[in-house]
């Protein structure tokens, strides 16, 4: 099979709340600094061309149509959109890729969630008979999740704000984190719950922006001459939409797509994990195994900053912008659609 | 080089205007079993399951694959969930045949459906927004001035587009699935019917449905095994550019030209009318056929009226190169289905599988979608052979 690399990637600050800034005025600075780092003009200069992105977020049906202005399509160009993370908008290409109808991809996700109530908005995405006439948002949800680990001794509200207290340290040396600082565990233990028995420091802030990525099989990526990072797995799992039907302890779907995009043949130094919630970054950290030897979220994760259709491609970048650096030699990155972790991504990558 | 694939199964609902006896989800499970089914295959066969829709706006479910998934079988499989306007049935269809010819898998489920009784389609098109123009008009309104603009530029007849609305729905009415049934509509009964978006009359403008339809695709060592004809799959393109910019020819757009370029090329298709036996092309609106025959390469362009008005894309005049078999957009309409309907529906011909609408001895066909301001298209040729 085609070996396939990641050549560039670029991301917005999270900001809470970009203003009069439109969707392609939050796109066209990302793009035009992916396809510098590549040397490349635009998106005339790749093979194929996906996004991810919500409409529920902008509000209007097509959201994505106005992203193509971004993009240089004329003439026109070969492109196609999942209305999912652009972590999935990723999956499609390499199947173009590796199906030889592309040597290079141009990938990227954006949302402004300022303008919506995000939480309440996220409840429409559940079953429409039964759940989201309920109106359940997305922060009880998890709050129910956290709550059921404590009860079963599975964690305690100081493991949650020492994945919290980490997350903020680490986003210090991010550049477009959000929230970020030295806030001892003991200070976030004595603010007040927000949704019980999450405090709001337990769930990740609301942001606008946008990241964007090219990929390209190694000849390419050889042949532009620039520093790249080897994609050696990528799979992902769906599970039950009943949250009754699940292990909300438990990620099984992470497990599976991380045994099979082959994360156990080898040492994983870092992992970036798409924890919307610090309880679910404990789940996720037991259900991938991981131990001491891995650093988990050195960018401060979505805790320090949670760019809605682009969170998991930046999980993605982050852990490519590490190895390319040379402070990992292989990671791992995790991306998660759907109430309480129910569709799971991995993505293995390795120093070229 | 792409590994082989080819369409091993097909089910579809019966389209209509309210489905009020099943839920979204038991709908796209209809359509799917239905296509496990005619493939003699089970639920554990399916390694994953790629679903399209137009705006998650028509039904109001955000995502709504993260609800589907238990109706489609997919715990414990990858899902993935395709958004590229009008012509996402097409493209869907295409990324999950991408799943097989990238070699990563063996046998994929694609199902795209719309069920349009549970919103106003137009109105869910219509939302404000702060930055941008508003355009209150739905898809009629949008596209009615560029088909003036077709009629001013070709010089057509003013009832091309009512002869193409007659023509799909006797073709619908030899398909038992399709919406709207009008076995005996006449040119007279089209031209008396309200104007909605001059020139666009009511009869011709497709109807709101409600349906989905589903495929399942395999690789070419499973095909070989399939109990019934599989549909080779012999090129897919998909193009896309602005909805304006300056010099744009909306009338005959740039990215369906090269998208058919493209898909021919990989077909090895020089002469598309001669060479094809038949398509089935995204024609919401009467006088897209001219335009698109033009577009597409079956006409030259001014003059792909005349094939209309000649009878070349008419089963029941016997034309060489009859155009939406089944009835087409004009016939059923649900709109994030319709574009995998016309890709169904080419295989359906080149399986010898598609009833009283069979085109005889079919081996060569084009499946065609459409969307945004006829910026967004995907395409497909399918052969009853492999090349």
């Amino acid at each position: 099979m085609k070996q396939i690399a990641i050549v560039a990637y670029q991301q917005s600050d999270s900001v809470s709340d970009v203003g009069a800034v439109n969707e392609v005025e939050l796109i066209m600075p990302v793009l035009a600094r992916t396809f510098k780092q590549v040397g490349l003009n635009n998106a005339q200069d790749v093979d194929f061309v996906c996004s991810g992105s919500c409409d529920y977020l902008q509000g209007a049906a097509f959201a994505f149509v106005a992203g193509v202005d971004a993009l240089g399509a004329v003439p026109p160009i070969k492109e196609s959109h999942v209305e999912m993370d652009a972590a999935w908008a990723l999956y499609e290409s390499i199947l173009k890729i590796r199906m030889g109808q592309a040597d290079s991809a141009l990938i990227y996700g954006f949302a402004k969630s300022s303008p919506g109530e995000l939480p309440i908005v996220l409840s429409q995405q559940l079953d429409p008979y039964y759940l989201a006439p309920l109106w359940i948002d997305s922060i009880s949800m998890a709050a129910l999740q956290a709550r059921l680990m404590l009860d079963q001794s599975l964690i305690t509200e100081r493991d949650m704000a020492e994945v919290v207290s980490r997350s903020r340290r680490n986003a210090m040396t991010n550049p477009h984190a959000q929230l970020s600082g030295n806030i001892s565990v003991d200070d976030l233990l004595a603010q007040p719950t927000y949704v019980s028995p999450l405090r709001k420091s337990d769930c990740c802030p609301i942001s606008d922006g946008a990241s964007a990525m090219i990929i390209a099989t190694v000849e390419q990526a050889r042949e532009w001459g620039v520093p790249y990072a080897i994609i050696s797995g990528i799979d992902h799992c769906i599970e039950t939409h009943n949250l009754g039907m699940r292990d909300l302890t438990d990620s099984v779907s992470t497990r599976t797509a991380a045994k099979r995009a082959g994360m156990h043949s080898g040492k994983v130094d870092v992992a970036e994990l798409y924890a919307p919630f610090s309880h679910q970054e404990i789940i996720l950290t037991r259900a991938l195994g991981l131990g001491k030897e891995t650093t988990i979220n050195p960018s401060g994760g979505v805790l320090a900053g949670n760019l809605m259709m682009a969170s998991g491609l930046s999980r993605i970048g982050e852990v490519f912008n590490r190895i390319v650096s040379g402070a990992a030699q292989r990671g791992i990155a995790h991306a998660t659609s759907g109430p309480c972790l129910q569709h799971n991504m991995v993505t293995v990558l390795e120093k070229a | 080089m792409a590994n082989l694939a080819a369409v091993v199964g097909i089910g579809q609902t019966k389209y209509t205007t309210k489905r009020l006896d099943v839920s979204i989800a038991g709908l796209v499970r209809e359509a799917a079993v239905n296509a496990l089914q005619d493939a003699d295959l089970t639920w554990d066969d399916i390694e994953a399951v790629i679903i399209g829709k137009a705006p998650d706006m028509f039904e109001g479910v955000i995502m709504p694959e993260a609800y589907l998934t238990d109706a489609l079988g997919c715990n414990g499989k990858p899902m993935l969930r395709v958004h590229t306007a009008g012509s996402v049935g097409g493209s869907t269809a295409l990324v999950a045949a991408s799943h097989v010819q990238s070699g990563m898998f063996k046998r994929v489920l694609t199902v795209s459906f719309e069920k349009q009784s549970e919103s106003n389609a137009m109105w869910a098109l219509s939302n404000p927004q702060p930055f941008s123009t508003h355009l209150n008009a739905g898809a009629g309104g949008y596209f009615a001035p560029i088909i003036r603009e077709y009629m001013r530029r070709s010089k057509a007849p003013y009832n091309v587009g009512i002869k193409v609305a007659v023509k799909d729905r006797l073709h619908g009415a030899r398909n038992p699935l399709a919406h709207l049934q009008k076995p005996d509509i006449t040119m007279k009964e089209v031209e008396d019917s309200f104007m909605l978006w001059d020139p666009i009359r009511f009869l011709e403008s497709c109807p709101s449905s409600d349906g989905a339809c589903a495929m399942v695709i395999a690789n070419e060592e499973l095909a070989k095994k399939s109990p019934k004809p599989p549909a080779w799959i012999r090129g897919g393109a998909m193009r896309s550019e602005p909805t304006t910019f300056a010099g744009r020819n909306e009338v005959n757009p740039q990215a369906g030209r090269d998208c058919a370029a493209d898909v021919y090329k990989q077909a090895g298709i020089t002469n598309p009318r001669k060479d094809l036996d038949c398509a089935e092309v995204y024609v919401p609106f009467s006088w897209y056929e001219p335009m698109w025959l033009e577009n597409l390469g079956f006409a030259p362009v001014g003059e792909g009226w005349k094939l209309t008005m000649e009878g070349a894309t008419s089963l029941d005049e016997g034309g060489d190169i009859p155009w939406n078999c089944s009835g087409g957009v004009l016939s059923s309409n649900p709109i994030g289905a319709s574009g995998m309907i016309r890709f169904a529906e080419a295989a359906r011909q080149v399986r010898g599988d598609a009833g009283a609408h069979q085109v005889e001895g079919a081996k060569l066909a084009l499946g065609h979608a459409y969307g945004g301001g006829a910026q967004f298209f995907a395409m497909w040729v399918v052969g009853s052979q492999k090349s």
